[in-house]
């Protein structure tokens, strides 16, 4: 397949792994933000071709894990809702929220649909003028413009019955938070190559020099994860803290101002909760005013919804990188993806469910 | 890998274990195989069944039968590369084939829904027709119901399929040794895609055809060219990986299995890149693995090669008594991952 099995590549992979092991001199910790280069990571294999001094820790760069389950509680009461058809990707149905999930709902009659693009949810208001067409708006920067889009296209068409529970997340502030942390061993960090496709990688520029951590903006392919590493371990060993571009063929330095005016045009920073980080200021996408009408939170009463996480579940430690999956007592035990306790385990680019599902003889030994 | 150190906590019982009937216990997984363990197995209980194959062999008055039956509830009713009636005909056939035996008569029933279109039926029920034909079986028995209008569903299918075996070759997990090779007759993932494009208006830049074929003559000329083999399994719900789990669950044998030999169209793998689908997991429906003696690996390939119901036959693993009931890949850049069997469907990612 043109412009991935180039980036798959076996010699080029153990070439570029090579060069790492020539260039590390001292244990180090990377992390990698998003989800899926953590599935990279571990579908291929990438850590095992890495030498032992140089460990991996996975970050919370995976949009379905860090989702509050207050908002995912939200969703299923409006996914109950007789008269709301409820739209998300897959991958938010089978998260756990206090009491169920939504294909828990959608299996005693919600209307629960799968959708593909936030677009297909405006399709799905015009088709039901009767209904309301409520779209599980969650993501990080990647998603923030579509949903966006699909926010400026119901306005121009006129529907009333269109909104969006939205939880969108961003990672610039969640980098800072993890720095800030005392625990945080993180030495260096692979940015997640699609958010700086929209974003650029100006904002980086700031904390790298801060807290003196080198940031290396990667794609998700084992070529380029690699050789994100490389430059990574580099600037480690040479003792700069500088960011960058290791995706040059989708990022730029600006990102795309397109994506990012529409962005700026219907949504302004908030402060966000994160499931297992907690509370971060201006981490989040909030509706401005002139659009608080598409905002489901404000068409439905959902006020009185909150829910606790639950106290064992260790995934903040994993989404900050301070502990593995299999570390956690639950793991592949009491927590698996059939009856997951924690957000990590149930996507499909959560690190919990990565190890699950590609490494559990490694853990079981380990165990 | 850090060693995990000493923990007391402990986390509470989840509510996940759903009191009711959810997508995923249809879609292959654990928690389809948990359903068809703890409900259906414990409730008919007998040798037969607990064999746990495609189609069950009995013998009476010595002759050797293999029966089966399935349901077909796929939407879209028609897709590229076929539709329910004759995937009713492939999957039945397949079964029986899966057993090692030649497929003889079917039965059918059709669950109607009020306001399905006649023009519909008669063209479904035509390419049904055609399909048997093909495969050279008769459908000798039915039944036909209407119910009220719901979800506009249609049509649903049962078919069940009666077969008789003309080898001696014992065929199931049982059978498998270590060193025994792997095979499959073609491309994976095509069927999959196809429906899910058509059902969710997904647009490639080509049509992705369904792969739903009949697949009896390939495995009986494997049989006729003295190939020893040692167990056979369709590769449908699940794919390719529910498949080799379930055979080396039953087995208690460790399969291991090369993502490079394993033949899947770029135009699949480009599909499953979008919707964060791996193709292993994906359902065919005219797609066979075979376990085979060692020795006969390469024999097997020469009568798969050329074979029309083999359109891209590979030896893609061996098994091994490394590590039993597990399957392993050993991915494209060369290093080894766990194969495991999905927990319900797969489902398409966010970014």
């Amino acid at each position: 397949m043109k412009y991935v099995d180039e980036y798959r590549d076996g010699a080029t992979t153990r070439r570029l792994a090579d060069a790492v092991r020539r260039v590390l001199t001292q244990p180090r910790t990377i992390m990698e933000i998003c989800g899926g280069q953590t599935h990279s990571i571990v579908k291929f294999g990438i850590d095992t071709l890495l030498p032992p001094e140089l460990t991996l820790v996975h970050g919370p760069g995976c949009p379905v894990c860090v989702t509050p389950v207050e908002l995912v509680d939200k969703a299923i009461a409006l996914a109950r809702r007789p008269e709301v058809v409820f739209c998300s990707f897959g991958d938010m149905l089978r998260v756990p929220g206090t009491e169920t999930d939504l294909l828990g709902v959608k299996a005693r009659g919600g209307d629960v649909r799968i959708v593909y693009s936030p677009l297909d949810a405006v399709k799905l208001a015009h088709k039901h003028p009767d209904r309301e067409v409520v779209f599980f708006a969650i993501g990080f920067e990647t998603t923030a413009p579509a949903n966006a889009l699909a926010v400026l296209q119901a306005q121009r068409d006129g529907l009333r019955n269109f909104s969006i529970l939205a939880s969108h997340v961003l990672v610039p502030p969640a980098i800072e938070a993890i720095l800030s942390s005392e625990a945080c061993r993180v030495q260096g960090f692979l940015a997640a190559g699609h958010v700086c496709t929209i974003m650029g990688f100006t904002q980086y520029e700031p904390i790298a020099a801060r807290y003196g951590v080198p940031i290396v903006v990667t794609g998700f392919e084992p070529v380029d994860i690699l050789h994100g590493i490389l430059l990574c371990v580099r600037q480690l060993e040479s003792g700069r803290a500088t960011v960058e571009n290791a995706y040059a063929r989708s990022v730029r330095r600006e990102g795309n101002p397109q994506a990012l005016r529409v962005i700026e045009t219907v949504f302004e920073p908030d402060t966000q909760k994160w499931r297992g980080l907690g509370v971060i200021p201006n981490s989040g996408l909030r509706l401005r005013d002139a659009y608080r009408t598409f905002d489901a939170e404000a068409r439905f009463d959902l006020a009185g919804i909150v829910a606790e996480e639950s106290p064992e579940c260790i995934a903040g430690l994993v989404l900050q990188g301070i502990k593995k999956p299999h570390e956690c007592p639950a793991f592949a035990s009491r927590c698996t993806p059939e009856r997951p306790l924690g957000a990590p385990m149930v996507s499909s680019e959560g690190a919990c469910a990565a190890y699950y599902r590609y490494r559990r003889s490694e853990t079981e030994a380990a165990s | 890998m850090s060693t995990p150190g000493e923990f007391t906590l402990s986390c509470p019982m989840p509510h996940a274990s759903s009191p009711v009937i959810t997508m995923a216990h249809g879609g292959g997984g654990t928690a389809m195989h948990r359903l068809i363990e703890d409900v259906f197995l414990r409730a008919f209980d007998n040798p037969l069944l607990a064999q746990r194959h495609d189609a069950a062999r009995i013998a009476i008055d010595g002759a050797r039968i293999a029966f089966t039956t399935d349901s077909y509830v796929v939407q879209p009713l028609e897709f590229p590369g076929g539709d329910i009636a004759s995937l009713a005909v492939h999957g039945t056939v397949n079964d029986l084939a899966m057993a090692g035996a030649r497929p003889l008569y079917l039965s059918a029933g059709f669950i109607l829904e009020e306001g399905l279109s006649i023009e519909l039926l008669l063209r479904l029920v035509a390419s049904m027709r055609r399909a048997a034909d093909a495969c050279g079986v008769q459908v000798v028995t039915g039944d036909t119901k209407v119910i009220e209008r719901r979800g506009g569903d249609g049509l649903f299918i049962n078919t069940a399929g009666i077969g008789v075996i003309e080898h001696d070759c014992v065929i199931g997990p049982g059978a498998v040794r270590p060193g025994d090779v792997v095979l499959i007759n073609g491309d994976l993932g095509r069927h999959g895609i196809a429906i899910m494009a058509t059902r969710e208006g997904l647009e490639f830049e080509t049509a992705i055809e369904s792969d739903s074929a009949p697949v009896a003559d390939a495995v009986l000329a494997l049989l006729r060219g003295g190939v020893e083999v040692h167990c056979l399994r369709d590769l449908t719900r699940g794919g390719l990986v529910s498949a080799a789990n379930e055979i080396a669950q039953a087995a208690g044998v460790g399969l291991h299995l090369r993502e490079t030999d394993i033949p899947v169209r770029d135009d699949v793998r480009g599909a499953c890149e979008l919707l964060g689908f791996d193709p292993l997991y994906v359902a065919n429906e005219g797609r066979f693995m075979a376990v085979v003696a060692a020795d006969d690996a390469a024999r097997a390939l020469d009568v798969l090669r050329g074979h029309p119901q083999a359109p891209q036959p590979a030896i893609i693993g061996h098994a091994h008594a490394d590590a039993p009931g597990r399957v392993t890949l050993e991915s494209r850049i060369g290093a080894q991952r766990i194969l495991d069997m999905l927990s319900g469907e797969q489902l398409p990612r966010i970014c």
